[in-house]
């Protein structure tokens, strides 16, 4: 395999830092744990064997091939391998950096048949069914999506991408005012960030979240003009519009003055947090200003932990089991807070064996390797049947989604929700 | 390089999805848990015994090398393919086939996680207790295929001891079935046995006949703090000679404890010598409660200074972070371990350590011992950082001064990681050159072509 040194192919782009991960002891604890090598039982699946592609890739050994591109786009980015590392390497971040090296180098005419290719039998029922994606269009990054194994749709796919979507209403954004005042005294300030899939798809909770933040003396304000946090794009490897969302996102909270930066959605909780960490870690000026702004964000039910919580009138008589969304588990150690908001709603908790095993959502998975996605949600799914829950709980967008298509293939008597509804449900004694 | 048409029969036989052969994928079945590295020409994932069967027979035809493979968490680099060919992965084979309450025995494929086959039996109130530390990400073959072991075989002893019977595919595809539920077995030779641990150099596994134990429903565990090595060393000789058998006694020495509290602040005390974590299990708790604190005392009367007796899961858990930080903290120190596995005779432990610690001082790299007291099986890890060609020159000398050390003192090689390829070149320390040939006879009884794991497990060639 004669081929070009690192040097002449990624020059000028920003790389990985070696020791990242040179350090590999390629003992292969990471497989145990990882969603995707769990079902294929192919290594080039697993944590070990992407950072040994993506190690081969820099080193000038292989290529960034049509191959290597979409083992790296197979990781789900659930943070398994990151948590279970015994050095403490972070594989699933490693293969989102591969992605903007792919994107940075562009080497990939394979990707133009794939759009254009006739795989969609019937146009309506794909608009429709491709709603999730359309989504994706509107934060800008449907070319992106496009790159992805769109060619192996099929009709069972088309039918699930269409059970996935819920019902859709009003968008938070038309429904909840630009400032919420505190049922009695103000005690805090809340910035509410309210990302774009629980604006246009969920926000039902998005309400329900603003709903239980004010009962416990919060003012809420939730500025209509923030943007997609950007983790669409870093899942694409567009890391250049993820930085200049964040740098809008940034500017737009900072100067509301409050006290915390709440979310009720798990992906754009953790990348909102990461915004401090990795995303400005060249522009030292900047980075300062992203840590002070990361250091007030916390997912809905975090922040709710952490303040005194109003005792809800009408307690929920049900039976719910708990999903713990992998950017919600992993990517902020927050696993305890929502179950004590579900246990205060009165509901009774019902553990899931593997509760914070991936459900296969993970962004567009279930568009761009469905197969995959569904055998993932399979496993889930035996889990949350053993429980005999009404309910399943999960505070991301994605998790809800992907559940709730789970819901429907299974023919499981199952409602998905985020625990913020349960909580507000109790509030209000709202039946619905 | 695999001519299309063999590829083509492969992918006749087990489907063209569980034939791999781009090069990323070679790439990804090219190591284990070493740092040797060899692509193989393709690798192929067959869900049955008769698929593995019908992959063999065109092998053995085409006289195309062989290696079988699970997880690759092997740290010999027995399954690392270093003649090329066809790697047969295992993986696919994951179920566990029969739960036989009435005989306590369990059958499974291959290629079934260790971790997910306890789990199973635990369920049903049984218990596998083989534990290496790869438990999560080794499979039942790898164990068998190398003997695997882990800290509770004191008590337990190691894979060997659960194996019952076996399928095996030989080198020309035949199927082969041996053994079975019938604990006493005289009638022939113990082929079963010689199949185990044998690195996949005479068949490939498919299936495993495992017996299993009742679930101990207690365990209580105790850590004592040394000052002086030769106490923890004479300690297990005291607990055992007291009539109580452990189920682990895992030992630390000071530069694993020193490495740990550099890097993970767990509040060990560094001025110690060495640690002991013993563990005591059993059906009935009075007798394991008493167990610990008879263990407890003897520690004391040996030397420990220091005694903890955990009275929780929580404090449980505590004393058992220390040993599993072991990992962890060595890889914060340097970029590279070496980590050896040499067998001693228990009272030799002290001895050991002291010399290995001279090796450490003679080529200036840090050593870490850490390993199973109980057993005296010991497993010194030499830090290191492989980009330094003057270390590595170092690390090379060091550890064969390592295994000089084991045999000088009655010991071996390996305890539990099996020779693979990394010991071939000392194997002529432990075996005599009678014992090499007759393995070698062996080997060509059942692979005349040599295609299985060739250049594994000893020399093909005596010289």
């Amino acid at each position: 395999m004669a081929m070009q040194s690192n040097q002449t192919v990624f020059q000028g782009m920003e790389i990985p830092d070696e020791q990242q991960y040179l350090s590999c002891i390629k003992c292969g604890l990471c497989l145990s744990v990882c969603p995707t090598y769990r079902e294929s039982f192919k290594e080039a699946d697993s944590p070990r064997g992407r950072l040994m592609l993506l190690r081969k890739a820099l080193a000038g050994e292989l290529k960034l091939s049509h191959n290597l591109t979409d083992k790296m786009y197979r990781c789900l980015d659930c943070l398994a391998c990151n948590a279970i590392c015994p050095v403490g390497i972070k594989p699933a971040d490693l293969a989102l950096q591969a992605r903007y090296l792919i994107h940075q180098s562009e080497p990939q005419p394979w990707i133009k048949p794939l759009i254009f290719k006739g795989v969609f039998p019937n146009a309506n029922l794909m608009e429709t069914a491709m709603l999730p994606m359309f989504l994706y269009q509107r934060l800008g990054v449907q070319s992106l999506v496009h790159k992805l194994g769109i060619s192996n749709a099929l009709p069972a796919q088309l039918r699930d991408s269409e059970r996935m979507l819920p019902r859709l209403s009003r968008s938070a954004k038309s429904r909840v005012s630009e400032t919420t005042p505190a049922c009695g005294q103000r005690k805090y300030r809340v910035a509410f960030f309210l990302g774009c899939f629980q604006n246009l798809v969920f926000s039902d909770a998005s309400a329900a979240t603003v709903r239980v933040m004010a009962e416990n003396g919060c003012e809420v304000v939730m500025p209509k003009n923030v943007k997609c946090c950007g983790m669409p794009h870093l899942g694409y490897g567009d890391v250049e519009t993820a930085r200049a969302l964040a740098k809008h996102n940034i500017e737009t909270l900072e100067k509301l003055d409050a006290d915390v930066i709440v979310t009720d959605c798990a992906t754009c909780g953790s990348t909102l947090k990461e915004y401090g960490h990795s995303f400005f870690s060249d522009d030292a000026e900047y980075n300062s200003r992203a840590r002070a702004f990361s250091a007030k964000v916390k997912d809905v039910s975090e922040f709710l932990g952490s303040i005194q919580l109003r005792e809800p009138e009408h307690p929920n008589k049900i039976r719910v089991t708990y999903h713990d969304p992998c950017h919600l588990r992993r990517g902020q150690n927050v696993w305890k807070q929502p179950r004590q908001l579900l246990q205060l709603s009165g509901a009774e908790l019902i553990e899931m064996r593997e509760s914070d095993w991936c459900c296969g959502s993970a962004g567009t998975q279930a568009i761009t390797h469905y197969r995959d996605s569904m055998q993932i949600l399979a496993r889930k799914m035996q889990n949350v049947a053993r429980t005999d829950a009404t309910v399943i709980a999960s505070g991301c967008p994605g998790c809800q989604m992907q559940l709730g298509l789970g819901v429907q293939r299974e023919n499981l008597p199952m409602q998905v929700m985020h625990p913020i509804q349960l909580l507000d449900r109790a509030y209000r004694g709202d039946e619905k | 390089m695999l001519s299309e048409s063999i590829i083509k029969e492969l992918e006749q036989i087990v489907g063209s999805e569980n034939v791999l052969t781009s090069v990323e994928d070679l790439v990804t079945y090219s190591y284990d848990g070493t740092l040797v590295e060899h692509c193989p020409d393709a690798i192929v994932l067959p869900n049955n015994t008769e698929q593995v069967s019908r992959v063999m027979q065109v092998c053995y035809r085409e006289k195309l090398p062989v290696t079988p493979r699970g997880m690759g968490s092997g740290l010999a680099a027995a399954s690392v393919p270093i003649n090329g060919g066809v790697s047969v992965c295992l993986t696919r084979m994951n179920h566990v086939l029969n739960l036989d309450m009435e005989n306590m025995m369990v059958l499974v494929e291959a290629g079934v996680v260790t971790a997910d086959l306890q789990s199973q039996v635990e369920a049903a109130g049984l218990f596998y207790p083989p534990d290496p530390s790869s438990i999560k990400h080794s499979t039942i073959g790898g164990n068998v295929a190398c003997n695997a072991g882990g800290p509770r075989c004191l008590k337990y002893g190691v894979t060997g001891d659960y194996v019952m019977g076996l399928t095996v595919v030989l080198a020309d595809g035949r199927i082969l079935q041996i053994g079975g539920k019938a604990i006493k077995n005289v009638t022939a030779y113990d082929l079963k046995s010689l199949f185990v641990g044998s690195e996949g150099t005479l068949g490939i596994v498919t299936q495993v006949l495992l017996r299993l134990v009742s679930k101990p429903k207690f365990t209580r565990t105790a850590m004592a703090v040394y000052p002086k090595i030769e106490d923890a060393s004479v300690t297990v000789n005291n607990v055992l000679l007291a009539g109580i058998l452990p189920a682990t006694m895992e030992l630390m020495d000071d530069t694993t404890i020193g490495t740990i509290e550099e890097y993970m602040h767990l509040g060990l005390p560094t001025q110690a010598a060495a640690i002991l974590i013993i563990e005591a299990d059993g059906s009935d708790e009075s007798v394991v409660t008493q167990d610990i604190e008879k263990i407890g005392g003897i520690c004391r009367q040996s030397g420990a200074a220091e005694v903890r007796v955990a009275q929780t899961e929580a404090e449980r858990n505590e004393l058992w972070r220390g040993r599993r930080s072991v990992s962890p903290s060595l890889a914060r120190r340097r970029p590279n371990k070496l980590g050896e596995d040499i067998s001693v005779p228990r009272a030799a432990i002290p001895e050991a350590i002291r010399r290995i610690k001279q090796v450490g001082e003679k080529y200036n790299l840090p050593i870490s011992v850490f390993g199973h007291a109980g057993d005296g099986n010991l497993h010194p890890n030499i830090l290191y950082d492989k980009r330094n060609a003057d270390e590595n020159a170092r690390v090379e000398k060091a550890s064969q001064e390592i295994f000089g050390i084991a045999t000088e003192l009655g010991g071996t090689l390996s305890g539990e990681h099996g020779v693979g390829l990394l010991k071939l070149p000392y194997l002529g320390l432990v075996e005599s050159p009678i014992e090499i040939e007759l393995m070698q006879s062996i080997k060509r009884t059942f692979d005349p072509q040599g295609i299985l794991n060739a250049g594994k497990k000893f020399p093909v060639n005596l010289q």
